[in-house]
């Protein structure tokens, strides 16, 4: 785990020079079946390391379904099986070695609908943090508390505030909560599943300010209904259609110049 | 003419309304004007007009006759003088009734050659099947055969009443039917009441049930005072023979009221943790071939008359802990046959269904989010449940508890068998206590009157009995629905 970690800090050093290169998950022929059912078939894609990439296509393409199996979230739906390869740092997470629970301190989530706990705005960021034994003291405790609230840009909003319930908070404050939550067990990526689809504009406008600056610290990978979010937040875009995998590349060029038609439909608003 | 041929006709007359109704209605549908109702509805319309109020005169006039009958026959009975044979008037009564039943049973040519005495007319309605009470006096017969005459009258005279009642009720739903006539609204208003009544007859039932234990239990504080009930520590009620009220006991209500929670909580400790295991390990780790065998064999659990736990306690477990004591102490045990202990475990079994299903659908209505949440930042299962879902879950989880615990201290037949009957007051758990439940049941087994403190302390402890799960009920209520809300 520690020399994994080195080599990630390497990579990460390592990026300055070669950019873009750095592939920080990798999926390889990823399928995933619910029962008998199949939901995704054969994706190959790659998120580059303090990249924002986006997962974009119409309801039921399978952009949430192989979101969830970067940080094997699929394990818990009892029917879900995943065939295919998907590696962190060039390590298989299906292997029969990995702990998934450290796993998924790794590989963070957040959720499409605010969900935090019902407990205090503190005690919501310092759950993570206390199962994980990250701090010694209380002092230690509060310092990450602290620093995550800042990271997620609302410790302004909850500093006098950090004992009242977190489900007392607004929709895009509980949002931001969650993604203070998720940044205070330090994971390496984060996943997003359509965080803002729940928040009104200038709640979503903040939380896409905030994976902008996330970005300098974390890899990301989100999924989006709103072309113009992903136009907006993210460097890559992977394009999926009824499980498929249509397309990857860059976003501006995804969104100016598509090499597939359906791409092109979807984003001009012709289908989806 | 006999009430059951009656309630045929009248849903049959009901039945003709609906199909003649319905038929009208679909008959006057011409396409020129949109009909407000389908056809159905004015034929529902019709039976229920046609039927409804027939029933309502039906019962009425079923409890109006029987009363009217009584009246009569009790008028024609001579005056009661110091030497009559028979107890009291309401006995009078009721043998001219028997008699008169009996006297149904004969055929036309015995009725016209009626004997004038009982003792000729007793080996006739013998043969016939009827038994009667040997205090039936000569000078009832003639009043019998007159209640007879009144009954049938009153009898075919209702029928007419209720049948014409039918009959234009029905007429008056049919000639209601125009395509713009709101059947369709008005069977639903009846349908409202109908629901209303319903769920009224439980509420105005318990107020009933309370009001009378309230009588009662102001009679018996006449004869005892509220302070040596409520705070006495000695129950002893002594027996007195009926309407003597001399020798007066003693109602404490502690030793009992001590008993009774002492019993609940061995119970509840040993329920609640098992029943609350069994039901996270149902909602949070069993697949779902295993929920679907283990979840209704718990709920079976629920299904055994508790009297059943009661035998098995008193013949099988309570003999075995007894001889297990005294097994291990070498002689003399120190578990008796019927102790706090024996009783409260078998409780607690009987209570484990009752936890794990109540505390099951507490913990499956926590949102799966709070579950992906958690997982999602690297908890592990049993730290989800432990530090996410049974703290969001623990209100109702308490709510579930307290229920438990009221039908714990309601519990009659386990602790009638288990627990013994001697009101004593101690803290070992190994000797016999009682509980109020167990109580009640002796004060009122038996011949009784209520007249004595000893019969109506039954109505006291019934009533704190009362009292006392209302409350917990309550209280359970109140933390269930606050539960609730959280996550609207």
């Amino acid at each position: 785990m520690n020399i994994m970690t080195e080599q990630s800090l390497e990579n990460a050093v390592g990026d300055k020079m070669k950019s873009n290169e750095v592939i920080k998950m990798r999926g390889d022929k990823v399928g995933v079946f619910y029962g008998e059912k199949q939901a995704l078939f054969d994706v190959d894609l790659d998120v580059r390391l303090n990249q924002v990439t986006a997962l974009i296509g119409p309801s039921g393409c399978g952009k949430s379904t192989f979101l969830r199996c970067l940080n094997r979230m699929n394990d818990t739906i009892d029917s879900a099986r995943v065939t295919g390869k998907i590696t962190l740092d060039e390590e298989d997470i299906y292997d029969k070695n990995i702990d998934v629970v450290e796993l998924r301190a790794r590989v963070g989530m957040v959720f499409q609908k605010p969900n935090p706990f019902p407990k205090s705005i503190y005690e919501n960021v310092a759950y993570g943090p206390r199962i994980h034994g990250l701090a010694k003291r209380k002092a230690d405790m509060d310092q990450i508390v602290e620093s995550s609230l800042k990271k997620a840009a609302i410790w302004n909003e909850v500093k006098d505030r950090l004992q009242e319930p977190g489900t007392g908070l607004s929709g895009g404050q509980q949002q931001r909560l969650c993604i203070a939550r998720a940044i205070a067990v330090s994971p390496e990526v984060i996943l997003m599943d359509e965080p803002c689809s729940a928040l009104d504009p200038i709640a979503t406008a903040r939380v896409e300010e905030l994976i902008d600056e996330l970005r300098q610290n974390y890899t990301i990978v989100i999924v989006t209904h709103s072309m113009q979010q992903a136009a907006r937040v993210s460097q890559r875009t992977a394009m999926f259609h009824l499980g498929y995998l249509v397309e990857e590349g860059a976003t501006d060029k995804m969104f100016t110049t598509p090499d597939d038609k359906r791409t092109q439909d979807y984003i001009t608003g012709r289908f989806g | 003419m006999s009430s059951l041929l009656v309630l045929a006709i009248v849903v049959a007359v009901g039945l003709v309304a609906f199909f003649i109704g319905r038929q009208r209605a679909a008959a006057q549908d011409n396409g020129k004007v949109k009909p407000h109702s389908r056809a159905h509805y004015h034929g529902w319309w019709a039976f229920l007009l046609a039927v409804l109020p027939a029933l309502l005169l039906l019962a009425v006039w079923a409890v109006g006759s029987s009363v009217y009958l009584d009246r009569h026959i009790h008028a024609a009975l001579p005056e009661r003088t110091v030497d009559s044979k028979v107890a009291s008037e309401a006995l009078d009564v009721s043998l001219v009734k028997s008699l008169a039943r009996g006297l149904r049973k004969l055929d036309a040519g015995t009725l016209a050659a009626m004997p004038a005495s009982f003792a000729e007319l007793q080996p006739l309605l013998a043969a016939k099947g009827v038994a009667l009470a040997s205090d039936t006096q000569d000078y009832m017969i003639p009043i019998a055969v007159e209640a007879n005459k009144v009954q049938d009258r009153l009898s075919l005279f209702g029928a007419i009443v209720i049948l014409a009642s039918s009959i234009a009720g029905a007429f008056y739903a049919l000639r209601q039917i125009e395509p713009r006539a709101r059947a369709r609204n008005n069977v639903e208003r009846l349908m409202l009441w109908g629901l209303l009544a319903a769920s009224t007859i439980a509420i105005l039932t318990t107020v009933g049930i309370v009001l009378s234990m309230l009588f009662q239990t102001i009679t018996f504080f006449e004869s005892v005072s509220p302070m040596s009930f409520f705070f006495g520590t000695v129950w002893d009620p002594r027996f007195a023979a009926a309407g003597s009220g001399g020798s007066q006991g003693q109602f404490g209500l502690i030793p009992l009221l001590a008993g009774t929670l002492y019993i609940a909580a061995v119970a509840l400790l040993v329920a609640v943790p098992v029943g609350l295991m069994s039901a996270v390990y149902m909602a949070e780790y069993a697949t779902p071939r295993v929920r679907s065998v283990v979840k209704p064999a718990l709920e079976l659990l629920a299904g055994i008359p508790t009297i059943v736990y009661g035998i098995f306690a008193v013949v099988t477990l309570g003999p075995f802990l007894r001889d297990l004591s005294a097994a291990l102490t070498g002689g003399s045990p120190f578990i008796q046959g019927q102790s706090i202990f024996t009783a409260g475990l078998v409780m607690g079994v009987m209570l484990i269904p009752v936890v794990s299903s109540l505390s099951d659908d507490i913990i499956t209505a926590v949102p799966r989010a709070m579950r992906d949440g958690s997982l999602g930042l690297g908890a592990t299962r049993s730290e989800t449940i432990k530090r996410v879902i049974l703290p969001a879950a623990l209100p109702g989880i308490v709510g579930a508890i307290l229920l438990t615990a009221s039908r714990a201290i309601g519990e009659t037949m386990i602790v009638v068998l288990a627990a013994g009957v001697a009101a004593n007051l101690t803290i070992n758990p190994f000797e016999a206590m009682t509980t109020i439940t167990v109580k009640i049941v002796n004060q009122l087994t038996g011949d009784l009157e209520f007249n004595s403190p000893q019969t109506l302390v039954a109505f006291a402890l019934g009533l704190t009995l009362f009292t006392l799960t209302l409350v917990m009920n309550i209280v359970a209520l109140y933390i269930v629905r606050k539960y609730r809300e959280q996550y609207e």
